[in-house]
């Protein structure tokens, strides 16, 4: 169980953001574990670890306005999981993903709903926008807004 | 068959600049091997014991003779003239540069072709029965619902760092084809006591180190919740299969651990929940997709052939399978000569299949796992005309289903996951057999060789199984009796201590005397074994 006084315990701060696609104003203290959440009822800001359960936040999400999903490794895909599953249970705050975060994952996130990027290093502007206007069309339902090909064909 | 509409010749065409974009980053330094790895591998390339080796996909192994042109071309252009038709229904490369790979992609979109998602973590290209939209046994054509699952899982955003990759087959037929049982997820379409179409779920199969057949896990899921149902197999598998250990990372053991019907359970869950999320593409989509698969028009026409010439006899008689209109064969062409490389086509060879697929069956081919090439629809009246011309080329070997069918993964030669050589092994045993005669006797006989236990040669799977071990530094071969693929899927059982390269192949005639032996009318070798067991194969080996 984390101590969940000590606001050093994994989360990012604004300053660490690199990306944000959202308007409101970042939430400015750091992130508290799920299990630290779950036992404190004042947080507004959750760290997801790739081994949580996203949907032990579901009860809480009019609170939440910030999560945080951590990549400790770029290769370990539940985040993905992770922000869907907030997304479509109707979570609008800021979804931010942060650690190995890297650009050729980038499209990916925004699929899933991540609206926020905290890379441990940072990204290079122009592979950014590169990688956000790849693709012209996407197949699948997820996430985001966009219509797939499928919605397109049968318009 | 399937062609792109703007839709998807505009994403394969985005792929293709990302990849390149990946590749220059990657000569900058901009991406480490680290970072590079997984991206490269979703686009088919490998780094193997010499070279890079490309591995392009062919969705549920059907291609034109176009493609199968630009398949030569690749060979030749880019390669050493050669390509490697592979287990998964595709083909390999195996003399690949780095600063080729993006053009060689290029290439290939524009013939609506693609090396996406061959490897990697994620969902593979999805394979099928090869006699599909051909068989006379079949329900319908599988593949239009394999093409569906193929857009739902192409840059699948939720799906594309899975703890380990995910393979897919699709059958509509009682005979199964595909080793359908053997995928991550095996789909059968059906139909219910009331006459309508849906699929049956087999989820958690495989083979590598750990083989196991897969359990169904839903009898029913209607054709307008595939998809869906797809999801929720992945999401559960994406959230809880293992990531601690690389070997325990595939379904099939989150399957095992959590007990079929708890790993059910979580998948009906996520199911019921994804239902309300729109995910299912319209039945419209579904519809779109089938015209494509239209039968082609056959005409009437003779139904026997003039069998006076015994070679041509013999080749129909082995390579030729029946067809639901009864004046067409499905006609088999064999990548095994005798002695020679199973799976290999030269550019050559492959200029002559795609026009004689243009010539004799609607410009279609398909891509057999088992390493051979099938025209799908041929008319019965141009089989001697077909098979005259594929003689003439060294391709008219009259093995299919026999002892010389070998399926032999790359191995040692080129992998570097390999312990040891495949491929000199398949090479000395189709000699053996063909120089003694046998083949003909044996019958159908598969026999499966991997040269590690990755089990990319299907050894468990095979009526005779060789798998390549290391030991203290040297090749040596298990043997392995009793698998199957086929609807009665079963795993082989090693017979005891393996043999040196010599001695398996002794080994191998060994069990295939002991089968002569003791058969009983009109067994085949996995008749035989199932009947008598082990114990006399393994006397016969060590006694």
């Amino acid at each position: 169980m984390a101590d969940t006084g000590d606001s050093d315990i994994g989360g990012t701060s604004p300053d660490d953001v690199q990306l944000r696609f959202r308007e409101d104003e970042p939430v400015g203290h750091a992130a508290v574990t799920v299990d630290a959440f779950l036992d404190q009822s004042n947080a507004n800001a959750v760290r997801v670890e790739p081994g949580d359960d996203a949907r032990e936040l579901i009860p809480h999400l009019q609170r939440i306005a910030l999560v945080e999903v951590n990549f400790p490794a770029f290769g370990d895909g539940r985040g993905y999981s992770s922000a869907r599953i907030l997304r479509e249970a109707g979570y609008a705050g800021e979804l931010r993903a942060v650690g190995d975060v890297l650009v050729d994952q980038l499209a990916y996130m925004r699929r899933c709903g991540f609206d926020a990027f905290a890379p441990d290093a940072a990204l290079d502007p122009n592979d950014v926008e590169a990688a956000l206007a790849r693709w012209p069309h996407v197949y699948q339902e997820a996430a985001d807004a966009r219509q797939p090909i499928w919605a397109e064909r049968h318009a | 068959m399937y062609l792109y509409d703007q839709y998807d010749q505009a994403m394969v065409d985005a792929r293709v600049e990302e990849f390149r974009d990946q590749a220059r980053r990657r000569l900058e330094g901009k991406l480490s091997e680290d970072q590079f790895k997984p991206l490269r591998l979703m686009n088919g390339l490998y780094l193997q014991l010499h070279a890079y080796m490309l591995r392009v996909a062919i969705p549920y192994g059907t291609l034109n003779g176009r493609q199968m042109r630009a398949l030569a071309d690749i060979a030749e252009t880019y390669d050493r003239g050669y390509g490697h038709f592979t287990t998964r229904q595709n083909i390999q490369y195996n003399w690949i540069k780095l600063e080729d790979a993006a053009d060689i992609l290029a290439d290939l979109a524009e013939v609506e072709m693609h090396a996406i998602q061959t490897s990697g973590n994620c969902i593979r290209n999805i394979s099928s029965d090869h006699f599909a939209g051909a068989a006379a046994d079949e329900l319908v054509d599988p593949r239009p619902y394999a093409e569906l699952l193929r857009q739902w899982s192409s840059f699948h955003p939720e799906f594309s760092y899975l703890p380990r990759k995910f393979k897919i087959a699709v059958i509509a037929s009682e005979t199964d084809r595909a080793a359908m049982k053997l995928h991550d997820i095996g789909i059968r379409i059906v139909s219910n006591s009331e006459g309508e179409p849906g699929a049956a779920f087999y989820v958690g199969g495989g083979m590598g180190r750990t083989p196991m057949i897969a359990p169904c896990i839903r009898e029913f899921v209607p054709l307008d919740r595939l998809v869906t149902y797809a999801e929720a197999c992945l999401r559960v598998y994406n959230r809880y299969g293992r990531r601690d250990n690389k070997y325990k990372a595939r379904i099939k053991i989150l399957v095992h651990e959590l007990g079929a019907e708890e790993y059910t359970r979580q998948v009906e869950e996520e199911f019921a929940h994804l239902l309300e999320q729109g995910v299912e593409p319209p039945i419209a989509e579904l519809d779109r997709i089938r015209t494509y698969f239209a039968d082609p028009d056959f005409e009437d026409g003779p139904k026997s052939v003039d069998r006076s010439d015994p070679d041509f006899a013999l080749w129909v008689e082995r390579n030729t399978v029946r067809h639901k209109h009864d004046a067409y064969v499905s006609a088999v062409i064999s990548l095994k000569p005798v002695g020679g490389i199973p799976g290999d086509a030269s550019a050559e060879q492959m200029r002559l299949m795609a026009d004689l697929a243009e010539r004799y069956s609607f410009d279609e081919l398909r891509v057999m796992h088992t390493q051979n090439i099938v025209l799908p629809h041929v008319r019965i009246a141009d089989l001697h005309a077909l098979w005259s011309a594929l003689d003439e080329a060294g391709l008219g070997a009259p093995n299919l289903d026999t002892i010389e069918d070998i399926i032999a993964c790359p191995g040692l030669d080129y992998c570097s996951l390999a312990n040891a050589r495949s491929i000199p092994v398949a090479q000395r045993i189709s000699e053996r057999f063909a120089a003694k005669g046998r083949t003909a006797e044996l019958g159908e006989l598969k026999l499966k060789i991997s040269g590690c236990i990755n089990a990319c040669g299907h050894h468990h799977a095979g009526h005779i199984g060789i798998l390549g071990v290391d030991r203290k530094g040297v090749e040596n071969y298990q043997l392995l009796l009793g698998g199957s693929e086929a609807q009665d899927t079963a795993l082989a059982k090693i017979t005891g201590p393996g043999f040196d390269e010599d001695g398996i192949v002794d080994a191998v005639e060994t069990a295939a005397e002991v089968y002569l032996r003791e058969r009983e009318d009109g067994e085949r070798f996995l008749d035989t074994y199932r009947r008598i067991g082990m114990t006399p194969f393994k006397e016969a080996l060590y006694g």
